[in-house]
C-alpha cells in the first residue's frame, strides 16, 4: 500500500472540519448555533497547527534521562494552542452572555426575527 | 501502522460527529455533541503528540464549555428554526468551492511528521536542546509557556481575564436588588441520591488531581491552565449537585474575582520583581544566586498564577449564566 497520500489527511480533514464550522455560521440563523459553528471552526485551525507539530517516530516532548536519538515532536505549536483552547473557551463565554442579553431584550435569538423587530 | 489507522477512524468519526452538530434542531444536543467532538478531538491531539493540549482539550473543551453551554441555553431556547432553502444552496455553493480551493491548497504543503519541514527547523531544536539545561526540568511544553515564550501566555492570561470581566459587565447587572431578585430557592440534584452520593465521593478527588497537575507540570504534561480547568470542574460539580446558594456560600464571588485578579497580577508582580533585580521583565534567572534554580521558582509562581486566574475565571463565567433566572417564554 502506498502511504504516500495518508500524510495529508490531516489536512483534509482539518479543510472539510473547517469548512461545516463556516457553513453553519454563514448558514444558521441561529445565534447559539452560529458559536457552536464557530467552535467548530476553532477546533479545525487546532488541530492544523497539533498536526504541524507532529514528526515521524517522535514522542511527546517531555525529555527522558537517559535516552539519547529519540526524537520529539515540535513543542511550540502545542503551546500556542494549549493558551488557546482556554482563550477560546472564555471569549467563547463572552459570546453567549452577549446572546443571553439579546434574548432577554428582544425574546428570541433567530436573526430574521431581530431584524423584523429591529 | 496501528497508529495511523486509529488516527484515520478518529478524523473520519471527526467529521461525521461535526456534520451532526450542524444538521441537529435540537440544541441541548448540539451541546452534548460538541463535548463528544472535544473528546475525540483530544484523543487526536494525543496521538500526535501533544499530550498536553490532549489534557487541555479534555478538561475545557469536553468539561467546562458543556456546562457552559447547556447554562446558556437554559437561558434562551431549545430549538432552533430552519434555515431558508435560498440561504442555505447558496451557502453549500460557498462552502464547497472553499473546501476544494483549501484542499488544493494543502498539497502543496509537508507531509505529516515530515522531519525537514519549515515549522521544525527554526526555534524548536534550540527549545528542545537547551531545556535540560536551562530549566533542569524535562517538559518542553511547560518551557516554552512559562519561559521561553512567557510574554505571550502573559498576554493570554489577560485576554481570560478580560473575557471573564466582561461576562460579569453583561450578565451581573440587576433590575433591582429586592427580594425578586435574590438567588433562587435551592434546587441542585437534592433529590437524586445516586448522583449527589457519587458526585460528593469524586469532589476531593478532582480537586486532588489538579493540584497533581499544576505542580507535576514541570515533569509530566500539566501545568497551570490545565490545573485551573480540573479544579474549577470540581467546584463547577458541586454547585449543580449542591444547588447554586450552597455553592456560593462555600465559594463567594468576592473570593473568584480576588482569585481572577490576584492570579493575573502575580503574575505580572514576577515580571516586575525580575526588572527590581536588574533583570529584564519575567527573566527569571536573576531571582535567586543559582540561575536554574531562580528560573524553576520563576516558573513554579507564574503557573501558579496562570492556575488561579483560570480557575478564578471559570468559575465566575459558570456562576454568572448560573445565577441567572430565565425570563419569559423558554420554548
Amino acid at each position: 500500500m502506498n502511504f504516500e497520500y495518508l500524510g495529508y489527511y490531516n489536512y483534509l480533514v482539518f479543510a472539510i472540519l473547517l469548512m461545516i464550522g463556516f457553513y453553519a455560521v454563514i448558514s444558521k440563523g441561529n445565534l447559539i448555533k452560529k458559536l457552536v459553528g464557530l467552535s467548530i471552526f476553532q477546533s479545525a485551525v487546532f488541530l492544523m497547527y497539533i498536526s504541524m507539530g507532529k514528526v515521524e517516530g517522535g514522542t511527546a516532548p517531555i525529555l527522558q534521562k537517559g535516552v539519547v536519538d529519540q526524537v520529539y515532536s515540535n513543542p511550540l505549536p502545542q503551546v500556542l494552542i494549549l493558551t488557546a483552547i482556554v482563550v477560546g473557551v472564555a471569549t467563547l463565554s463572552l459570546g453567549l452572555a452577549i446572546v443571553v442579553r439579546i434574548k432577554e431584550r428582544y425574546g428570541t435569538i433567530e436573526e430574521r426575527e431581530l431584524l423584523d423587530a429591529d | 501502522m496501528m497508529t495511523i489507522i486509529f488516527g484515520l477512524f478518529l478524523l473520519s468519526l471527526l467529521v461525521i460527529v461535526a456534520v451532526a452538530i450542524v444538521k441537529t434542531k435540537n440544541l441541548f444536543i448540539a451541546a452534548m455533541l460538541l463535548s463528544i467532538f472535544s473528546l475525540l478531538m483530544a484523543s487526536n491531539f494525543f496521538i500526535l503528540d501533544a499530550a498536553d493540549v490532549a489534557l487541555t482539550e479534555a478538561a475545557v473543551g469536553a468539561g467546562v464549555t458543556t456546562v457552559i453551554f447547556l447554562s446558556a441555553l437554559r437561558l434562551t431556547s431549545q430549538y432552533e428554526r430552519g434555515t431558508l432553502a435560498s440561504t442555505r444552496w447558496l451557502a453549500i455553493l460557498v462552502v464547497v468551492v472553499t473546501t476544494i480551493i483549501l484542499m488544493l491548497g494543502t498539497f502543496d504543503s509537508q507531509r505529516l511528521g515530515d522531519p525537514d519541514a519549515p515549522v521544525h527547523v527554526h526555534v524548536a531544536p534550540y527549545y528542545i536542546e537547551n531545556t535540560q539545561e536551562l530549566m533542569g526540568f524535562p517538559n518542553v511544553v511547560t518551557a516554552v509557556l512559562s519561559s521561553f515564550r512567557g510574554y505571550d501566555t502573559l498576554g493570554e492570561v489577560f485576554v481570560v481575564f478580560v473575557a471573564a470581566i466582561g461576562v460579569m459587565f453583561i450578565l451581573d447587572a440587576r433590575k433591582g436588588t429586592g427580594p425578586e431578585y435574590a438567588l433562587p430557592e435551592e434546587k441542585g440534584l437534592k433529590h437524586h441520591l445516586i448522583p449527589r452520593a457519587v458526585g460528593g465521593l469524586l469532589i476531593p478527588f478532582i480537586i486532588l488531581f489538579g493540584f497533581y497537575v499544576q505542580f507535576h507540570g514541570e515533569y509530566g504534561p500539566g501545568g497551570g491552565f490545565q490545573a485551573g480547568a480540573i479544579v474549577a470542574t470540581a467546584f463547577i460539580l458541586y454547585a449543580l449537585l449542591e444547588g447554586e446558594r450552597t455553592a456560593l456560600r462555600a465559594f463567594p464571588r468576592s473570593a473568584q474575582t480576588a482569585l481572577i485578579v490576584g492570579g493575573a497580577s502575580l503574575y505580572g508582580a514576577v515580571g516586575v520583581v525580575c526588572i527590581l533585580k536588574g533583570g529584564t521583565f519575567l527573566d527569571y534567572s536573576v531571582l535567586l544566586e543559582d540561575p536554574v534554580t531562580a528560573r524553576q521558582v520563576g516558573i513554579i509562581t507564574i503557573e501558579l498564577g496562570v492556575g488561579m486566574a483560570v480557575c478564578g475565571a471559570l468559575l465566575s463565567i459558570f456562576h454568572s449564566f448560573a445565577a441567572r433566572q430565565p425570563t419569559g417564554r423558554i420554548e
